[in-house]
């Protein structure tokens, strides 16, 4: 049987899985992304509300492992409230440093929690500017 | 101390283990027994004086207890080697090499642990041909394809007694004939089966069978491979020549005391035990197959008593696991994210399950210290994870 040997999540990523923030989906959001696929086991659904550029309610869904859980919520709370222009700069490591770091094979995890909102914003941007 | 902070309701202190297929305690009566070679006795076997003499015996009552566990011929046909994955390499790579003269084909079953089919593959890069024999949705090995595929330059075939992830016991009887009738040899893992269903190698005419001492709750450190007499076979291991040549290296007295200890005491309660365990399994079946598109992996019936093992569509595996372990109760999965190459179990893919499907796998393994009262405490907690991380899904639309 294959087994997890090497996984090893830090208290932070255990208590984002346990207890996930801003779990939903927003109705008409003003952003929505989607990153991954079921086939490879994780899969990522981000919904923003935008108010004067500023991420007024952010929502997520995912399909995954635990620290695709826990870098979908950690997600959320770093781009909520922030000016949309920040926001995006959320990168993968900044999700996995606020998480006190994820092991090296759930870097793609990570990776994708913070595509997931840039697609949302990218969504929004192009939304505006029609 | 995380089932606390997450505010869990925490049912059970002691919590429940049901990973036995991983990794088993080492039965009390059996580090009684053995523990003597650890301390008081810690003398090579291979030395002359007495206290070597008396480690010697030691290694010998085992053989002797485990040829009896399995009806071999004799004891010379149990070598000691550290571990299954080692007994398997030697099974494989021992009898492919010494008979290489025979012909380069080996097979092995689509189902096969990692310490089988790495091997095969090993072999297939210096030379050999290695083909895959399929298995059914439940897990059963193709017997017209084995027919077909194999031909008189078969050098050895390796298909296990029965399956660690989906339980599915294999029809080793049928097995052997066909292979028999090609003139190749046969290799069985047992390391699941052994200890839950009796066997036997002169009846079900096996060649190689390997043995784990560790999922027999005796202690790790210690397999055996057990070889027909006449079955041609060459070292893997060269060095001091224990084992009768075949498996160099100081014996590790106190595991192969213990492992033969374990099998002795397994082999007199197995009918009882296999029995009061399968009643648990059944009753886990029953219940965790009611919670909305949950599925039974392996074979319904044809499975090992100890074996509940599961699918639940738009869930994850690693977070069945983890969320299960907030409530002290440990499961294994085959899902990509507890593997390091990030790709789901081969096995739930080889019985036809789609990527997606054999990521939301949970296997259950049960054992001694597994009761009729726990099953309840199991099954709520496996409804509240399945519903939880549903909740989470984006795979399921609504809410």
């Amino acid at each position: 049987m294959i087994k997890i040997v090497e996984i090893g999540y830090s208290k932070k990523v255990m208590e984002h899985f346990m207890n996930p923030r801003n779990v939903g989906v927003i109705k008409n959001p003003d952003g929505y992304g989607k990153v991954g696929n079921p086939v490879c086991g994780d899969l990522m659904e981000i919904f923003i509300k935008v108010k004067d550029d500023i991420i007024k309610d952010i929502k997520f869904k995912t399909f995954g492992c635990g620290s695709a859980i826990a870098t979908s919520s950690m997600v959320t709370e770093l781009a909520k409230g922030k000016h949309v222009d920040e926001a995006i700069k959320i990168t993968r490591n900044d999700v996995a440093e606020e998480l006190d770091g994820l092991p090296p094979q759930k870097m793609h995890c990570s990776n994708l929690a913070a595509d997931a909102l840039q697609e949302a914003i990218k969504d929004y941007k192009n939304k505006k500017k029609k | 101390m995380l089932v606390q902070q997450c505010g869990f309701e925490l049912m059970n202190m002691q919590g429940i283990y049901l990973d036995h297929a991983s990794s088993m305690p080492v039965e009390p009566r059996v580090l009684e027994y053995a523990k003597i070679y650890l301390t008081k006795n810690f003398s090579n076997p291979s030395s002359l004086y007495s206290s070597g003499l008396e480690a010697n015996r030691a290694l010998e009552e085992s053989r002797a207890k485990i040829a009896q566990f399995i009806n071999a011929e004799n004891e010379k046909t149990i070598v000691f080697t550290g571990s299954a994955t080692e007994s398997n390499n030697l099974a494989i790579r021992g009898t492919a090499l010494r008979n290489i003269g025979k012909g380069k084909e080996v097979f092995a079953s689509a189902i096969e642990h990692i310490s089988v089919l790495n091997p095969m593959k090993e072999l297939h890069k210096n030379g050999f041909e290695f083909n895959i024999i399929p298995v059914d949705s439940n897990g059963i090995v193709d017997l017209k394809k084995l027919q077909t595929l194999l031909t008189n330059k078969t050098n050895v075939t390796s298909i296990m007694y029965a399956n660690n992830e989906i339980g599915t016991i294999e029809p080793i009887k049928e097995i052997s004939k066909i292979v028999h009738e090609k003139g190749g040899y046969l290799h069985v893992d047992a390391t699941a089966a052994a200890g839950r269903v009796p066997i036997d190698v002169q009846k079900e005419q096996i060649d190689l069978l390997t043995l784990s001492s560790n999922d027999l709750y005796g202690p790790k450190g210690a397999g055996v491979l057990y070889i027909k007499p006449g079955t041609k076979i060459q070292s893997v291991m060269p060095g001091g020549g224990q084992e009768r040549g075949l498996r160099s290296g100081t014996e590790n007295v106190f595991a192969i005391a213990g492992m033969g200890e374990a099998a002795k005491i397994a082999q007199k309660g197995m009918k009882k035990e296999s029995a009061r365990l399968t009643k648990i399994r059944d009753k886990l079946i029953k219940e965790i197959t009611k919670i909305n598109e949950s599925y039974l992996t392996g074979h319904p019936s044809r499975r090992l008593p100890h074996h509940a093992s599961f699918r639940f569509s738009h869930i994850e595996g690693e977070s069945i696991l983890l969320n299960m372990d907030m409530y002290n109760i440990q499961v294994a999965t085959g899902s990509a994210c507890s593997h390091k190459t990030l790709e789901p179990s081969h096995v739930l893919l080889a019985i036809g399950l789609k990527h997606e499907e054999a990521h939301g796998s949970m296997v259950m393994t049960l054992g001694r210290s597994n009761n009729m009262e726990q099953v309840p405490i199991v099954v709520k907690a496996v409804k509240d994870t399945v519903d939880r991380l549903r909740k989470l899904s984006p795979l399921i639309k609504k809410g």
